[in-house]
């Protein structure tokens, strides 16, 4: 197996007084995608969200264990959160482009980050937009809004946007579960061509998108991990009795 | 299937048992709601309209030719009396009647205007309304006189002095203490803060402007070494503390409106605190925050009571922040009960009033059209 590019160890995490995520422990690899699948509630959203200290904006969320990113806890006092996420980019459930235009809603990014060069601007945001599949839609009307895009375009503008911080790890929270099938096959190429250069995880409450797209799958139920393994092997073999009910839809 | 229509004539159509839709029945709630909802919608509207005639049509007179009104005082008893209204500067009797009206600083070109604009009526009374519009745009200001002038010039532009001084004081720190207590302050500071802050918007006038007059002012001179006192720019900093809770509170609701995901995906880029707020929070609340400082504007246009205590109350015309200032609601605020019922000066204070009513009308249809307009469809992007 490839490098492990994220490792939790023994993880639990706390709303308030209620138990959300119980020990968790996980290897993901480096350069393929892995995908969370389980029911509603069951942890994976949270579980997503603590790898680039999201939860942090949550009051009242308590986490324990280890959540290693290249071998370095990324919860200890020393790790810089800001940077930590421009490390970790995330895309988000809904596609929440900023009201500015194409270009600024990339250029947002590279520009915090100090980029202000015109022409190195001008190519970073080229690139991005063209390794997230949109560039020739945009093209021409780079100054025009982005809250005028179709939801598909939208999101793709958003994983763009993700991507012209230039992260190693790109996490997915149901990307595509607000599109249209169109859209949301685009966006399924889309991850299984960034994984050539970026860590992908990606939650998903659609199954067959797990198996058509991820490399690993992990079964996340009552805020626990129950099964980890190559895709393949989850949706045809899967170990555990909870997975397979699951996967089969005969879950109750 | 239990018959659910009503007693009476109406239950036999309905003998089929289904539930009949065909008869159309009168409500009177409804329609009493209906009614009286929409009479008193357009109540409130003809009372601003009226009142908007009443006040348009009491000025109306300045622009008859006619002499529409007798002029009590042109029946010059006291001839000679120099008359004077507040500081009576030491000047040596000229030839001319000279009128000083808070602290005239510039006394020749005040008779020079005088002098070259009436001289052809000043033997004919001077009670004609045709001298007095000729009047309206010159800088001088000075009703009571024997050659009254009313150049309400110098009462517009030191109202906009006034305005434009509290607003650059008043909306950049209502603006940064509502950022703050937007993104920045933790909930338990948040609910002091707000309330706080809301309640001193319902703080009366009348104390901001004693504070202003007898506290601010001195504070400020030490500060700041000016000869005058009063001035607009202490008037404009008192009424810039009038307003700052107004613009305080809108645009912090602007800014706890913006969507949180937007906060979310700039954090998640990468961005601190102070970027995502300064970068995407900010931008995206400019409709409401504008609206928020425009809001802040009409308080201080109207605004009457700081303005007297605070301004100093002298028409000048210079663009120095520490002159004296007249404003237009402080004018008809300060001169209203002492006219006479009919006179020219009256006339020209509801002039005054319309012209209020009319600056504030403007700002809101900006406001609106602007918001709604413009603002809208670049975030909306259609």
């Amino acid at each position: 197996m490839a490098h492990e590019k994220i490792q939790t160890e023994n993880m639990f995490l706390h709303y308030g007084s209620k138990l959300a995520l119980n020990d968790i422990s996980i290897q993901i690899p480096e350069k393929k995608v892995t995908a969370f699948i389980g029911p509603s509630g069951c942890g994976k959203s949270t579980f997503l969200r603590s790898l680039n200290r999201m939860n942090d904006l949550i009051d009242g969320v308590k986490i324990e264990g280890k959540i290693l990113i290249d071998g370095i806890n990324i919860y200890d006092n020393n790790i810089d959160v800001v940077t930590l996420r421009k490390k970790v980019g995330m895309v988000f459930q809904k596609s929440n482009p900023f009201a500015k235009s194409i270009y600024e809603n990339v250029a947002y990014g590279p520009r915090i980050n100090g980029v202000k060069d015109k022409k190195q601007l001008d190519e970073i945001i080229e690139t991005a937009l063209q390794n997230a599949a949109i560039w020739t839609e945009v093209k021409d009307r780079l100054g025009d809004s982005a809250m005028g895009l179709s939801g598909g375009q939208q999101q793709r503008l958003c994983i763009a946007r993700t991507l012209a911080v230039n992260p190693e790890i790109v996490l997915m929270d149901e990307p595509a579960s607000a599109l249209d099938p169109l859209s949301t096959s685009k966006i399924e190429e889309l991850i299984v061509q960034l994984k050539e250069k970026y860590t992908i995880v990606i939650v998903t409450h659609n199954m067959q998108q797990a198996a058509r797209i991820s490399d690993l799958t992990a079964f996340f139920y009552l805020g626990e991990l129950i099964e980890f393994d190559k895709t393949k092997k989850i949706f045809t073999n899967p170990e555990k009795k909870q997975t397979e009910d699951y996967i089969t839809g005969r879950f109750g | 299937m239990t018959n659910k229509t009503q007693k009476g004539k109406r239950s036999k159509s309905s003998d089929s048992g289904l539930i009949d839709i065909t008869q159309k029945k009168f409500r009177w709630s409804d329609y009493l709601a209906e009614k009286i909802i929409r009479g008193t919608a357009f109540l409130s509207i003809a009372i601003i309209v009226l009142i908007f005639f009443f006040v348009f049509r009491e000025s109306l007179p300045i622009f008859s030719t006619a002499k529409s009104s007798a002029k009590t005082e042109a029946s010059a008893e006291n001839q000679a009396t120099q008359e004077t209204y507040g500081e009576v500067t030491d000047t040596p009797k000229a030839q001319d009647v000279q009128e000083t009206y808070g602290e005239v600083v510039d006394i020749s070109a005040t008779a020079d205007s005088t002098s070259e604009a009436y001289t052809v009526s000043a033997g004919s009374g001077f009670d004609d309304n045709q001298t007095a519009l000729k009047s309206i745009l010159t800088k001088d200001w000075v009703p009571v006189s024997q050659k009254p002038r009313y150049g309400i010039l110098s009462l517009i532009i030191g109202t906009f002095k006034v305005t434009i001084i509290s607003m650059l004081f008043a909306a950049p720190l209502a603006i940064m203490a509502a950022l703050y207590t937007a993104s920045f302050a933790g909930k338990r500071l948040k609910e002091i803060i707000k309330p706080t802050i809301e309640l001193l918007a319902g703080f009366p006038s009348v104390v901001i402007g004693f504070f202003a007059l007898m506290v601010l002012a001195s504070f400020l001179q030490e500060v700041f070494h000016y000869d005058t006192r009063l001035n607009s720019f202490v008037g404009g900093i008192a009424m810039g503390i009038a307003a700052i809770p107004i613009i305080f509170t809108i645009t912090e609701d602007a800014l706890t409106a913006v969507p949180k995901t937007f906060s979310e995906a700039s954090l998640a880029l990468g961005a601190s605190k102070w970027q995502t707020a300064f970068f995407v929070i900010l931008p995206a609340a400019t409709p409401g925050i504008f609206a928020a400082v425009l809001l802040g504007v009409g308080r201080v246009f109207g605004e009457t009571m700081i303005a007297l205590m605070a301004t100093g109350n002298a028409a000048q015309m210079g663009l120095n922040p520490f002159e004296s200032v007249r404003t237009l609601a402080a004018t008809i605020g300060a001169e209203m009960a002492e006219v006479v019922f009919g006179d020219t000066h009256y006339n020209v204070l509801f002039l005054i009033g319309s012209l209020l009513f009319i600056f504030t009308f403007i700002l809101n249809a900006i406001a609106e059209f602007y918001v709604k307009g413009k603002l809208m469809k670049r975030i909306q992007g259609k």
